[in-house]
């Protein structure tokens, strides 16, 4: 089985946002870099799964240089080799992006059998990028996953997450599947695994980025919550004024 | 005209759909899918995107649920089109202009969307939902045959309260310091009736479950208290507690940035501030 996962290089937030002075960035100058929660989730599953039925796993994004170490991250895991698609830093808009991981897999000297992506980028949040990878692929396509199973025959039993209980899709392969956290409880790189991924293959291409039709103007914070919080005081000593709080909320 | 996807798995959000539609136009047409074998998401779009080939609607408006940016998405490949979803407000023209969400609501975005129709679903919450929402659903039929179809369901049994639907939920960070540590969580939270959330840290952590994670990518919740205990407030857990009508938080760091946007706050370790206040509400209560 070959499974590709496709990545896409994000800033690890803290707490409060900072844009850059032309708006149209968050200022990462004290910040880390992570991929999308969903996606640590698509690669610890395509790790797992080569591990127990064997084939080949395969990490893509389409990113600035420096999502090298993004690459290099979900080598560490257990990824055998990673495709980068390296743009100038210039975000891509849906259409652009799935247009270039297509051209991407094409090339591909084995198709794969599963192209796995997060349900959502944690930061754009666009929700298309793998359905539109498919209707180029001519693939089936089910989203929001938090359940895999490789069935007797082949296909692939496919659970969601819905109020009550959980939804179930089987499809054939190929297939693009986009995963939610929760599907799995993500691994930790090794020291041995840092170092072996320093020496897998990566290969790197430079795709043109046509005009963007979903079209970032700006970005702008939404107004802060203008909350004043009530100090109840320090440590156990706070406890009578929480409890005076409670009641007054009519919660005792 | 303006086509609005009538998705109903969820009233309210297809109630502010509208609510959303009519900011940019009178003449709606209401669209939902009949199809007798079940949800299929790309038969449904099959039929959606029939049916604005045909009227020719000059904006597709989804609602934001999980179906509504499925649906819109497959149309918007099938018909090649940009698509904007998640989207606080927007204003017709050529290109129409939008505000959309970023972060799971941390951040909002200005974009210009050069297309037409332009496809867009609505963040939920955004707008208040159409009180009036009269307006006569049309159900077209999907095609028979559809490349992914929900084949099955299996009901989960959870036992107590819902974090979703919890009135109270206590939750702990990277704070409580270990899985055993949550016992003075579960504890506060027995005694308020309470469901007991976590913040991602923890989650990957392996000290709780994913089902008990509040966050962009675990569950949103909207309880009347949320008491937020050793969670420092990063955006991913934020944008899951947003709809907490109220917050208190529990953190020794006068700094956490989780007090910009609590009621209340009390500055201490958890490990004694929680077991102080179970104490008192069992004093309060007599026994």
């Amino acid at each position: 089985m070959n499974v590709l996962v496709c990545v896409k290089r994000v800033p690890l937030t803290g707490g409060k946002i900072v844009l850059t002075d032309d708006e149209r960035a968050i200022s990462t100058r004290h910040l880390g870099f992570t991929v999308s929660p969903h996606e640590e989730c698509g690669v610890e599953e395509a790790v797992r799964m080569i591990e127990q039925h064997g084939g080949s796993s395969a990490v893509l994004t389409l990113g600035p240089p420096e999502a090298e170490e993004q690459l290099r991250d979900m080598m560490a895991l257990g990824i055998d080799r990673a495709v980068h698609l390296v743009t100038d830093g210039e975000e891509w808009d849906p259409q652009a992006t799935a247009q270039a991981i297509v051209d991407a897999i094409r090339s591909e000297p084995e198709p794969p059998d599963l192209i796995l992506f997060g349900n959502e980028s944690a930061d754009a949040g666009n929700y298309q990028v793998a359905i539109r990878v498919a209707h180029k692929l001519g693939l089936p396509t089910v989203t929001g996953v938090k359940g895999i199973e490789i069935q007797g025959d082949g296909q692939l039993r496919l659970e969601q997450e819905v109020a009550g209980g959980r939804d179930v899709y089987v499809v054939p392969t190929p297939a693009v599947v986009t995963v939610k956290e929760g599907l799995n409880l993500p691994r930790y790189p090794s020291v041995p695994g840092r170092l072996r991924a320093k020496r897998k293959p990566l290969e790197a291409s430079t795709p043109e980025r046509p005009q963007p039709k979903l079209e970032m103007v700006k970005l702008t914070l939404p107004p802060g919550s203008g909350k004043q919080a009530q100090v109840l005081g320090k440590g156990a000593d706070a406890a009578p004024a929480v409890v005076t709080v409670l009641d007054e909320l009519g919660l005792l | 005209m303006i086509l609005v996807f009538a998705d109903r798995s969820d009233d309210e959000l297809y109630a502010q759909a509208l609510a959303f539609a009519r900011t940019l136009g009178d003449d709606l047409n209401a669209v939902g899918v009949d199809d007798p074998a079940g949800y299929s998401p790309d038969g449904w779009a099959t039929a959606l995107a029939q049916v604005t080939r045909e009227r020719a609607p000059t904006v597709v408006v989804g609602p934001g649920t999980d179906r509504g940016n499925e649906v819109l998405a497959h149309v918007a490949a099938m018909l090649d089109l940009p698509m904007a979803a998640n989207c606080v407000q927007a204003a017709a023209g050529d290109p129409l202009t939008l505000t959309r969400v970023r972060w799971g609501g941390s951040l909002l975005e200005e974009a210009r969307l050069h297309g037409t129709p332009a496809l867009l679903t609505v963040a939920p919450h955004a707008v208040a939902a159409d009180v009036a929402a009269d307006t006569e659903i049309e159900l077209v039929t999907a095609p028979t045959t559809a490349s992914a179809r929900l084949s099955g369901h299996t009901a989960t049994v959870t036992a107590g309260v819902s974090l979703a639907d919890a009135d109270v939920v206590v939750s702990g960070g990277r704070g409580v310091g270990s899985a055993e540590g949550f016992a003075v969580i579960e504890e506060l939270a027995a005694l308020l009736g309470a469901a007991v959330g976590c913040s991602r840290a923890v989650t990957s952590a392996g000290w709780r479950p994913h089902s008990d994670q509040v966050g962009q990518t675990g569950t949103k919740i909207s309880p009347s208290l949320y008491i937020a205990c050793g969670i420092s407030g990063a955006t991913q857990h934020m944008a899951g507690c947003k709809g907490a009508k109220k917050l208190m938080a529990i953190n020794p760091d006068n700094e956490a940035s989780i007090f910009a946007s609590a009621d209340y706050a009390v500055f201490g370790d958890l490990h004694e501030v929680v077991p102080a206040i179970s104490a008192e509400i069992r004093k309060a209560r007599g026994g």
